[in-house]
């Protein structure tokens, strides 16, 4: 019973969002769309989820002293203090991202600032990795180096400025064969995501049961 | 000797990227078809039409994006469209939240009738195809709790039928969610705007008419900048991109002749 109530409400879900898409009419459009509004609200406590996986793994490594358990620490009174702050700009001002809110405060000048940095850090490795693994071992390499190379000098002005034609030749790139490749692995991923819908709607697949 | 490398490599990079933005040229960027398209989608929009721009990235994405959404929400503006703002991300809602207050201050916009930020709401692809039926059983109130219909400018917004364009702009997958469901299965019109690691996967569905227009990275926000003839910090952007892409292919370029030079002598 514990695996064949799961089983039902999958292939009843599924049957009805798939008639839904063909049938948009009452009963099945309603049915579908009552379906949808339940999973936001799922997907909304998936975040709740979350939150309760990251603080226990870190209590853990505080409450076992493990090494950089300090990290730990940094992160939970992190945590804690951006919630009471978010709170109180709710309480005040009706919402956290309200641009008065010390909350948006707290986001202009922590979070935005330390997330474009961690980003911006991929130019130092990616100019690092360029330099020692981008290399022409074989032919196919070689096309791979020329076609990014001409890509990288197409999309800045500096390319237009060393060859007229130098953007045409980034975009025909960029439209043909790179389009050609990813339309090719588009169409298999999709092919590939109908065959395990149908698995999971008929049963086949249960891993997502244990 | 490989550590003094890299540091060296490190070095190179930050001062091609600071030395050309501390002078701050504006170049002139070429505009590519697939922004023109975009541009001309916007300007074909009557007066008054609500648009819906979908801000799906958060401050990594920032630099890219952010830039593009400032000069997209100036076409809007000009063009009098209403905008109505959303977030998959829950850290895009800020971002797009500072862009349209700074906006309407220099505009003089006002909120509910001109513009509106109905927030954050988590499920991605279902949102986007509930939202196809009825905005309201996925947005019954605004980011600050406002209920939509207490909100001029939504009262007459129901589903995608109201809404003249769709513009996402993205930092991951979502782009491929509203390119899968907005055009096909409602016919709505959609542009997108990404980060340029992301834009090489939407291009098959600029090519198959899935989307009207597709703002490809830094590059696609500087001309977007000067289609709108606001020519600002992506613009200004462009010579730290050329001096940095210049490095990283001599970088390649060392490296392979290195590379070739150990192969011989082997």
């Amino acid at each position: 019973m514990r695996r064949e109530v799961p089983l039902v409400i999958t292939f009843v879900t599924g049957i009805v969002i798939i008639i839904g898409l063909f049938v948009p009419h009452k009963p099945f459009g309603e049915i579908q769309q009552t379906f949808l509004k339940w999973y936001v609200i799922i997907a909304g406590f998936t975040l709740l989820l979350g939150i309760d996986s990251l603080v226990i793994t870190h209590w853990g490594k505080i409450k076992r002293r493990q090494p950089g358990f300090g990290y730990s620490v940094v992160l939970i009174a992190s945590l804690a203090f951006t919630l009471i702050l978010g709170i109180y700009s709710i309480i005040k001002y009706g919402s956290a991202f309200d641009v008065r809110a010390p909350f948006m405060y707290l986001y202009m000048h922590v979070i935005l600032p330390l997330s474009a940095t961690m980003f911006s850090l991929l130019a130092f490795f990616i100019a690092s990795a360029a330099y020692r693994a981008f290399r022409a071992r074989n032919v196919d390499a070689a096309l791979l180096l020329v076609a990014g190379i001409l890509v990288m000098l197409g999309r800045v002005p500096l390319g237009s400025m060393l060859y007229s034609k130098m953007p045409q030749i980034a975009d025909w790139i960029m439209d043909v064969p790179q389009m050609a490749a990813k339309r090719g692995l588009l169409i298999g991923i999709a092919l590939g995501q109908i065959a395990m819908s149908l698995r999971v709607i008929l049963g086949i697949e249960r891993t997502y049961l244990r | 000797m490989r550590g003094l490398e890299r540091r060296i490599i490190y070095l190179l990079i930050a001062l091609s990227v600071i030395i050309p933005f501390l002078f701050k040229i504006k170049t002139k960027v070429e505009i590519s078809p697939p922004v023109m398209s975009a541009y001309n989608t916007i300007e074909s929009l009557k007066e008054g039409t609500p648009v819906l721009i979908s801000i799906d990235y958060d401050p990594a994405s920032m630099p890219e994006l952010q830039p593009m959404l400032l000069a997209i929400l100036r076409h809007c503006v000009k063009k009098k469209l209403k905008i109505i703002l959303m977030a998959h991300w829950p850290l895009g809602v800020p971002l797009g939240q500072e862009a349209i207050e700074k906006i309407a201050k220099e505009y003089g916009l006002k909120y509910g009738e001109d513009y509106v930020n109905l927030g954050y709401r988590p499920g991605g692809a279902g949102v986007i195809i509930s939202m196809g039926r009825e905005i309201r059983d996925i947005f019954d109130c605004d980011f600050k709790g406002t209920p939509v219909d207490s909100l001029p400018l939504m009262r007459n917004v129901h589903n995608y039928d109201d809404i003249g364009v769709v513009i996402g702009l993205e930092a991951g997958s979502v782009g491929d969610w509203w390119a899968q469901n907005l055009g096909p299965r409602f016919g709505a019109k959609l542009i997108l705007g990404s980060t340029a690691v992301v834009t090489p996967d939407l291009y098959p569905y600029l090519a198959s008419g899935q989307c009207q227009g597709l703002i490809g990275g830094l590059r696609g926000a500087a001309e977007y900048e000067n289609l709108v003839g606001h020519p600002s910090v992506a613009t200004i952007g462009m010579i730290p991109q050329s001096a940095a892409h210049a490095l990283i292919i001599i970088f390649i370029i060392i490296g392979n002749i290195i590379y070739i030079l150990q192969r011989r002598r082997k």
